[in-house]
């Protein structure tokens, strides 16, 4: 199955674009948290309070998007014959790349794919916070630019790239043996939320099916929504970032069918009005997500057709969570954490250092 | 003589940057680009089209591409 790649063209990123435009919508129509049809962050830290790795008793959930999202890809890469094992990149600074990615991500409540969806659905404090993303995409490409770098990858075994897509296939087999039962907050190994984002969900096949086709199409068409932004800033292409804004157009429209819009800055679902720290927290999130090569989408897709290193930045992510939720640094409608904003500061210091220190020696 | 640009292992976007840093020593008109992902071969191709390059020869090579390009 070979030949040219119809999704890698203008009119195939704008599809995908547009089709995730539509389904997460709808998977919030069908279930999901407002605003929140998908939101790679937020899911990730869904799960990691479904394994407990975290006790914030309102976001715990295993969400199939996620494990959807790496299988499908998996799938995509191997049908195509473009699954490539490869490990080696500086692994340790992409797991602490993905903590500070995730610590970010939940000081704004959401990643950059949430940060478009909750646009799309009205919320004014979406734009500080793809503002925010934007000018930590800008920093990191001032890094880019003087030549910083993580190094090669080397060519691993097959197998050594199966162990993200092993582990969520591991996660989905939890959730099937431990179902969420009605008012209780733990089956098995599971935990489950009976109030709050994590209670909110579509039906799990649903969830899962969705997952897989987006992970299917955006391993083919490389969706990715960093690099939407920083390809702009740093060569001029709008290639990526046509897809991205067509996400925006397509989720927009899908939310004005579904009565989903609903304009504002206060009382709006899952999000806070504090301007500053809804821009920092994004701003922390889009240099890391900058530094380490791809949203947080993106890096779920890149795991699951090989890359061991998008795999380690994942688990940095989910690790990430249980950090936010376990210290007190991750908001809430009520505002930040209490120790949210010295944790930004944190990550913005340990990102500069990162992009400071590892450059490319010159040639 | 063709300048040659090895950018396999690395992830985006540094395939590109390595590319667009050769064309604009402007020294060479042949340039060869070796990569190994799908997604580093269809991003290079695309950057060099948009500089005014042309793509003349994609060859599978080892565990990827090597991507032949010249101005004009």
């Amino acid at each position: 199955m070979k030949g040219k790649n119809v999704f890698a063209t203008r009119w195939g990123i704008i599809g995908v674009g547009a089709c995730i435009g539509i389904l997460a919508p709808l998977l919030q129509k069908l279930g999901n948290p407002g605003n929140m049809g998908i939101c790679v962050a937020c899911f990730e830290r869904d799960i990691a309070g479904a394994l407990g790795l975290h006790r914030a008793a309102v976001v715990q959930y295993m969400r199939p998007e996620i494990i959807g999202f790496v299988l499908g890809s998996l799938v995509a890469a191997y049908l195509f014959k473009e699954y490539r094992p490869r490990a080696g990149s500086a692994p340790i600074v992409r797991f602490v790349l993905g903590v500070f990615a995730m610590i970010g991500a939940l000081v704004f409540l959401g990643c950059p794919w949430r940060a478009v969806l909750r646009l799309a659905g009205g919320d004014g404090n979406a734009i500080l916070g793809l503002l925010g993303l934007t000018f930590g995409i800008w920093v990191g490409t001032l890094f880019l630019k003087k030549g910083y770098n993580l190094g090669r990858t080397q060519a691993t075994h097959a197998a050594a790239g199966w162990m993200l897509p092993l582990i969520m296939l591991g996660f989905l087999i939890l959730a099937f043996i431990f179902p969420q039962l009605e008012g209780q907050d733990k089956n098995g190994v599971l935990f489950y939320s009976l109030k709050g984002p994590g209670s909110m969900h579509a039906p799990l096949l649903v969830s899962l099916v969705v997952g897989l086709g987006i992970g299917f199409l955006a391993q083919r068409s490389r969706f990715c929504t960093m690099g939407a932004i920083r390809d702009v800033v740093l060569f001029g292409q709008t290639h990526l970032l046509s897809g991205f804004m067509a996400l925006l157009v397509f989720a927009f429209l899908t939310n004005l069918v579904l009565s989903q819009f609903k304009m504002g800055f206060a009382g709006q679902p899952v999000a806070h009005t504090q301007h500053i720290w809804n821009f920092a927290g994004m701003a922390l999130s889009g240099l890391a997500f900058a530094l380490a090569g791809g949203c947080p989408g993106r890096q779920l897709f890149l795991a699951g057709e090989g890359d061991s290193d998008a795999a380690v930045f994942v688990m940095g992510m989910i690790v990430g969570a249980g950090i936010s939720h376990n210290f007190g640094l991750a908001s809430s409608p009520d505002g930040v954490g209490p120790y949210g904003i010295p944790a930004v500061i944190i990550g913005i210091l340990v990102c500069l250092f990162i992009g400071l220190t590892m450059r490319r020696k010159s040639a | 003589m063709a300048a040659t640009v090895d950018a396999r292992g690395l992830s985006c976007p540094q395939p590109v940057i390595m590319t667009l840093d050769e064309i604009k020593k402007g020294k060479d008109k042949e340039i060869i680009v070796l990569v190994d992902t799908d997604t580093s071969k269809e991003n290079v191709s695309r950057a060099a089209e948009s500089q005014g390059f042309r793509i003349n020869d994609v060859t599978a090579e080892g565990e990827g591409y090597r991507i032949t390009m010249t101005k004009g």
